[in-house]
């Protein structure tokens, strides 16, 4: 067997791969595409000359290191890659996989809401680790560099990521906010999230939302906080009329600390909380802004 | 332009995920079922360019009987016929689905294949991948804007990432990319007399094979309760201090 792990860059999600890849081997060799990214622990590194992204040529490169046992970042690139690599290499693959024993293997279902046991029947087994499921261990040993160009096919480059369009908004990003104020149905209506923008700024902090508040118009996607939206991560989460879905709960499971405010004490949601407050979101939010107010003066 | 789009019935989880007795499946006895969220905004999508310029959509999904209900929903959005492969309620997996769906999609011949990123329950990231190879067609994933001009798709990603392709093309979509409007009845009502053909499809065994579910283990925490009401802001503001975000 030999065992090879898709490393995109330096970034936590390749290392919580590589971290998941030597659990399984004691030798793993890596590929990374551009500059060679901190493969500690690795045996070689192949790096591979593909001009900018393009998933079905990274696939390709994958393809013809021919491991048996090949692991990626559970990111968008590292899900779409693998998928490529499993019909070139008519290979078995799971993704958002947490634990792998040979054949058998852990994955996250429903944004990890709930897991499934899985068994791959194949010569080639494919896995993608789901982020931040795995915590990154450090390792002695600098790998041997290898560079090669891949054999391509045309159809290969036919798709590939061209320019890169500015979608920032200047702001904070809700999934780098240290607080998120997020409203759901219980806000009551679009209006109703004024008083929750006026903490969230108090707090250095961002608003997000629900799943329905979304569906409703009352807020932008870019708002939502979810398995369908975006994963969030902040030191303090604060849901405000959230009843705690599990669409919404596999968006905020990285939250440090959670302040759940909700009018109904047997909601969902506080079984994930770690502390509430009991009422009517519309009464209880701006009480705290003038609190805090109060206590700065 | 002719657009498929390729949809799966997943149940209304709620808050809580239940088992049944053979851990195989989530007890859905008291719960509704929807169209997974990323491939409702891929119906909207199609009916959108259909309006647009002109078409047909065709809405495809592979699973129960009962997934009828969902094709009537995506018939409601402004589809215009749909395909039901119809199993036995027992899950396929990623290439075995994969292989049912090309088979519709190559009689259809559309320009552009519609799929949801990854579906809401089983999350494989790989089925309309796989049926974009089998199709020989280009394929992009994680679409969050698309526009089709002069038999070219521009496509962005979430990052900003911008694609351009040639037509014909696979594509996947995020939630997002629009928001799907809300059926009128008359809309309703024009659904129930659009065309559904069912056929039954066959799975060999499948490779990636699912043993049992698990609920994972919650954060088994109790909520320390700072107070009820307006009252509970003092409380609040000093545990805000205490975290440090005050």
């Amino acid at each position: 067997m030999s065992t090879l792990v898709l490393l995109e860059g330096a970034d936590d999600l390749s290392l919580q791969a590589l971290t998941f890849a030597r659990r399984l081997d004691t030798a793993v060799d890596a590929i990374a595409f551009g500059e060679p990214p901190p493969a500690p622990g690795v045996r070689t590194l192949h790096v591979a000359e593909v001009d900018g992204y393009a998933p079905q040529a990274w696939a390709r490169a994958i393809a013809q290191l021919r491991a048996t046992t090949i692991v990626a970042p559970g990111s968008d690139r590292g899900n779409e890659v693998l998928a490529h690599a499993a019909v070139m290499l008519d290979g078995v693959l799971a993704a958002n996989v947490i634990e792998a024993n040979g054949d058998e293997v852990t994955r996250q279902r429903w944004g990890g809401s709930l897991l499934e046991q899985a068994r791959l029947h194949g010569d080639v087994r494919l896995m993608t680790v789901a982020p931040h499921a795995v915590a990154v261990e450090p390792a002695e040993g600098e790998p041997a560099v290898e560079r090669f160009t891949p054999q391509l096919h045309d159809a290969d480059l036919v798709v590939r990521a061209g320019e890169r369009v500015d979608t920032s908004t200047g702001g904070l990003s809700l999934a780098e906010a240290p607080v998120v104020v997020s409203g759901g149905r219980g806000v009551g209506s679009a209006e109703g999230f004024g008083a929750l923008e006026e903490l969230a700024g108090l707090l250095g902090g961002v608003v997000g939302c629900s799943r329905a508040v979304t569906s409703a118009g009352w807020r932008p996607h870019t708002d939502q906080v979810g398995q369908t939206g975006t994963k969030i991560s902040p030191d303090l989460y604060i849901p405000c009329g959230i009843s705690g879905a599990t669409q919404h709960m596999a968006g905020c499971k990285g939250a440090k600390k959670l302040l759940a405010i909700n009018s109904d004490p047997e909601a969902p949601i506080m079984a994930s909380a770690d502390y509430a407050v009991i009422g009517d979101v519309g009464e209880i939010v701006p009480a705290i802004t003038a609190e805090l107010r109060r206590v700065r003066a | 332009m002719k657009l498929v789009v390729c949809v799966k019935r997943v149940p209304l989880t709620g808050g809580k995920m239940v088992l049944t007795a053979d851990q195989r499946a989530i007890e859905t006895r008291h719960l509704g079922f929807t169209v997974s969220p990323h491939e409702e905004c891929g119906v909207e999508e199609a009916v959108r360019i259909v309006e647009a310029q002109g078409g047909e959509v065709v809405v495809v999904t592979l699973g129960p009987p009962e997934a009828e209900e969902q094709l009537r929903e995506m018939l409601a959005l402004g589809a215009d016929r749909a395909i039901l492969l119809e199993t036995d309620g027992s899950e396929w997996d990623p290439e075995a689905t994969a292989a049912a769906l090309t088979e519709v999609i190559e009689g259809e011949a559309p320009d552009l294949v519609i799929f949801g990123n990854e579906s809401a329950d089983s999350g494989g990231y790989q089925v309309g991948i796989r049926v974009a190879h089998a199709l020989g067609r280009p394929v992009v994933t994680g679409l969050k804007a698309l526009a089709l001009e002069d038999g070219v798709l521009r496509g962005q990603q979430e990052t900003g990432d911008v694609y351009r392709v040639p037509l014909p093309a696979v594509v996947s979509v995020k939630e997002g990319i629009n928001l799907p409007r809300y059926p009128s009845v008359p809309a309703k009502l024009r659904a129930r007399k659009k065309p559904v053909e069912r056929r039954t499809p066959t799975a060999g065994p499948p490779r990636l094979e699912m043993v049992r579910l698990v609920v994972p283990e919650g954060r088994g925490k109790q909520a320390e309760v700072l107070g009820e009401g307006p009252a509970a802001a003092p409380a609040v503001v000093e545990l805000l201090q205490r975290l440090g975000v005050a």
